[in-house]
């Protein structure tokens, strides 16, 4: 099945499920209550956060969340749709009118478990999804008045105040299969995988490679945008589960896939993620104070560079800081750098403001926080001092042609625009590549030719029985949502190949 | 988390330790590394591999003590445990019979060498030991090294083993004497690039372990970047071994040198708590 095919697909039994939640009672009784005219009325409540000029010094979070009253004027909003938009927009399929709706009516635990049903991680994605171009861009309010019902705020709102509650309360758990699934990589994929495959019975090893668990959520995200102490949260839950975790443990190097195969485990998730930087290749990318995005992001956020000397990781803080690319994860890499005391802190992106493609919210709080913002520029050299340190960087400007593949239209060098800038710090975020670690060392796998991992998008399986994979090592960089929703898709075909063998009829 | 079996002072200032962690010992061939973690606030950094039990489950490395990762490191004691201890990374150096095999170690690359010369030994190759030492007192491993070589050389700077001269000249007196087919050099930046230059006119195939700054050790972050022919490489992961003439030795030493003031400020913040 074709990845289109895959997104696309509401299963007919989630369908009616949806419906019957839809026909209760007491979704009736809340449709009644407020007429639509009036609901449409109710202004969209804004994300209360902290001022720029404070947050912009330290790493705190810098969204503070909704109260309970503003949550629920803000559920009040939503039409309650019979044939909802915002639902096919989900990566993972969220029955997001049912938590909408059981939030308009007080009952914030009820959301929350609706959430869970669905997705494992709903602090994490109230947080970091792209709500914009998802859920919330399908979402008929948004058609008819132009302001979608803030889903995200609600998400997080939930789940927020489900941990601060004293956390998720277990589901049921089957007895166990004695089944053995191994998780490669504690990333979103890997940790939606390993929730789902334990609440199915089933016995479950996680295995990653650095010493704390996240992947991205916990190298990547910074503390501003996604504090540690949430996605603690979430892995503790996850080990309430019965999930074992098993850290340092690098796949490929410390043991194989077949090591792990002989040892008993049955059924396997790669969700190794995209882990190899990409670098523009111009001369002097090499100097002291280039960096990629990855490390500087994992010496800040895994390593807390942020509190050296009192961790021993250092980080340059630069002065005048230059991060190139227009993603989220450069928006994360500028705005560390401001916290970080940079006095300057620019992006330089080749193309225009509309192409980002940075969260809106992301762009919005760089802004706020002073970045400057360079578009149509693109860096062709860097130039170091005695001492091979980065001090300056040759930009050439650019104009938009024609749309490429990606649909967005194409920057053009415009001749003899270069100039020179004045830059101590440069951070590379201009993407990365999969991981060639899981590939190079599991004989028989699939591997597409930018290295990305084969799958059927409708099971993801992979060329190898028993072997599923998801997230940034198929998609080759996408985002946190996009991995969870591969996550769920295979870990319901693991469950039903566990369950039914290899010859089952729908294990593939 | 792995604990620590030994931990002993070898000579002023470089440290043997050996830690209990059987999957990597298992796996490890020569010429891979480790990253290791000291504690829970520590820095992570790659320590070559110097020797493994498989039987016991159980891997050796031998490290200096200069910035405050390796004195947290020189301070832990038998049955204490660090927070991380992974492993073994980058790719395996190539071992195969080649015919005379000088292997040069110096500093803590006097240990990293020996499961190069054992593996090229039991490749069947005639097995040169040349080590290098500042003075005849941080000679280390002399018994291990000498057991397997067919020849072994020490250059020292002092005393007993005469001459003030560096590697270098001892590199020029083997090649001068007899058919080399290979060198092989573990030890500082310096040290290395010292053989490489000294083996250059000559044309032998020499391969460096080169020890580039690293964070994750997986080829995750690219701080581990060196120019090799002109490109760039992952240490880490294409590495650790690249043939040493095609090295750009002066992009390396700025690149070790990176974070020399804040290692110093790390080095005085930790002493002024521990040792107050």
């Amino acid at each position: 099945m074709s990845e289109q095919d895959a997104k696309d697909k509401i299963s007919p039994a989630l369908a009616a499920e949806v419906l019957a939640e839809f026909e209760k009672g007491w979704r009736k009784d809340l449709r009644r209550a407020m007429p639509v005219k009036e609901r449409m009325k109710i202004g969209r409540r804004p994300m209360p956060q902290r001022a720029a000029s404070e947050r912009n010094k330290d790493f705190s979070e810098v969204n503070l969340g909704l109260t309970a009253e503003e949550a629920v004027e803000e559920a009040r909003r939503c039409l309650d749709c019979a044939k909802p938009g915002c639902l096919a927009g989900c990566p993972v399929r969220i029955d997001i009118p049912s938590f909408v709706k059981l939030v308009e009516k007080g009952d914030f635990a009820a959301a929350a478990a609706k959430i869970r049903e669905a997705n494992s991680l709903p602090s994490i994605c109230g947080r970091v999804c792209p709500q914009e171009s998802q859920c919330e861009e399908s979402c008929h309010l948004k058609k008819a008045s132009g302001v979608a019902v803030a889903i995200g705020n609600l998400e997080r709102f939930v789940s927020d105040t489900e941990r601060l509650g004293g956390g998720a309360v277990l589901p049921h758990l089957p007895p166990p299969t004695g089944h053995r699934v191994a998780v490669v990589g504690a990333g979103p994929a890997g940790l939606t995988v390993a929730g789902e495959m334990a609440r199915a019975g089933h016995r479950v090893t996680v295995f990653e490679a650095l010493h704390d668990a996240g992947g991205v959520l916990v190298y990547g995200i910074p503390e501003f945008r996604l504090p540690k102490s949430i996605l603690v949260a979430e892995v503790a839950y996850l080990e309430r589960l019965g999930v074992e975790f098993r850290m340092n443990f690098i796949v490929g190097k410390t043991a194989t896939i077949d090591d792990l195969r002989a040892e008993g485990y049955e059924a396997f998730f790669i969700g190794t993620g995209a882990g190899l930087p990409n670098f523009m290749k111009v001369p002097g990318e090499n100097l002291v104070g280039v960096y990629s995005a990855n490390e500087y992001l994992t010496r800040v956020n895994l390593m807390r560079a942020y509190d050296f000397p009192n961790y021993d990781t250092p980080v340059f803080p630069g002065r005048r800081a230059a991060v190139i690319g227009g993603g989220n994860v450069a928006m994360d890499s500028v705005r560390t750098a401001k916290r970080l005391g940079a006095e300057q802190a620019l992006i330089i992106y080749r193309r225009s403001r509309t192409e980002m493609p940075a969260r809106i919210e992301e762009v919005h709080h760089a802004e706020e926080e002073g970045i400057q913002f360079h578009f149509l520029t693109t860096p062709t050299r860097y130039i170091g001092d005695e001492h091979g340190r980065v001090k300056a960087m040759e930009c050439l400007r650019m104009e938009l042609g024609e749309p490429d593949a990606s649909g967005r239209r194409r920057p053009v060098p415009v001749p003899g625009s270069e100039f020179m800038t004045e830059v101590d710090l440069v951070v590379v975020a201009i993407g990365q590549s999969p991981n060639p670690l899981i590939p190079q060392t599991t004989p028989g796998l699939s591997v597409g030719k930018w290295g990305t991992i084969d799958v059927d998008w409708a099971t993801m399986a992979t060329s190898l029985p028993g072997v599923y994979s998801g997230g940034d090592i198929v998609r080759g960089g996408a985002t946190v949502i996009l991995a969870m929703g591969d996550a769920r898709t295979a870990a319901a075909a693991m469950d039903r190949r566990l369950k039914e063998g290899p010859a089952g009829p729908s294990s593939r | 988390m792995p604990r620590v079996v030994r931990r002993e002072r070898l000579v002023p200032n470089i440290h043997v330790l050996e830690v209990e962690a059987p999957e990597i010992a298992r796996r490890c061939r020569p010429g891979q590394f480790v990253i290791v973690m000291p504690d829970a606030r520590g820095e992570r950094i790659p320590l070559t591999i110097a020797d493994w039990d498989r039987d016991r489950g159980t891997v050796t490395a031998v490290f200096m003590a200069v910035g405050t990762t390796t004195r947290k490191l020189s301070l832990l004691s038998a049955g204490d445990t660090l927070p991380i201890f992974a492993g073994p990374l980058g790719s395996p150096s190539e071992i195969g019979p080649v015919g005379t095999v000088l292997c040069a170690g110096g500093c803590f690359g006097i240990a990293a060498i020996h499961p190069l010369a054992r593996a090229f030994k039991e490749a069947g190759n005639r097995v040169i030991v040349l080590i290098d030492v500042k003075a005849d007192y941080l000679l280390y491993w002399r018994d291990k090294l000498e057991a397997l070589a067919d020849e072994f050389i020490v250059s020292s700077r002092d005393g007993l083993y005469g001459g003030t001269e560096y590697v270098p000249r001892h590199v020029r007196d083997v090649l001068g004497r007899e058919k080399i087919d290979r060198v092989v050099a573990v030890g500082c930046t310096y040290f290395m690039s010292s053989v490489a230059e000294a083996t250059r006119p000559s044309g032998v195939k020499t391969m460096v372990s080169l020890n580039p700054i690293m964070v994750d050790g997986t080829g995750m972050c690219g701080a581990c970047r060196v120019t090799v022919d002109g490109r760039t490489k992952f240490a880490c992961v294409d590495g650790p071994d690249f043939d040493g003439h095609l090295v750009d030795w002066a992009e390396l030493y700025a690149r070790r040198k990176s974070y020399f003031d804040d290692e110093v400020r790390s080095l005085c913040a930790w002493e002024e708590e521990r040792f107050p």
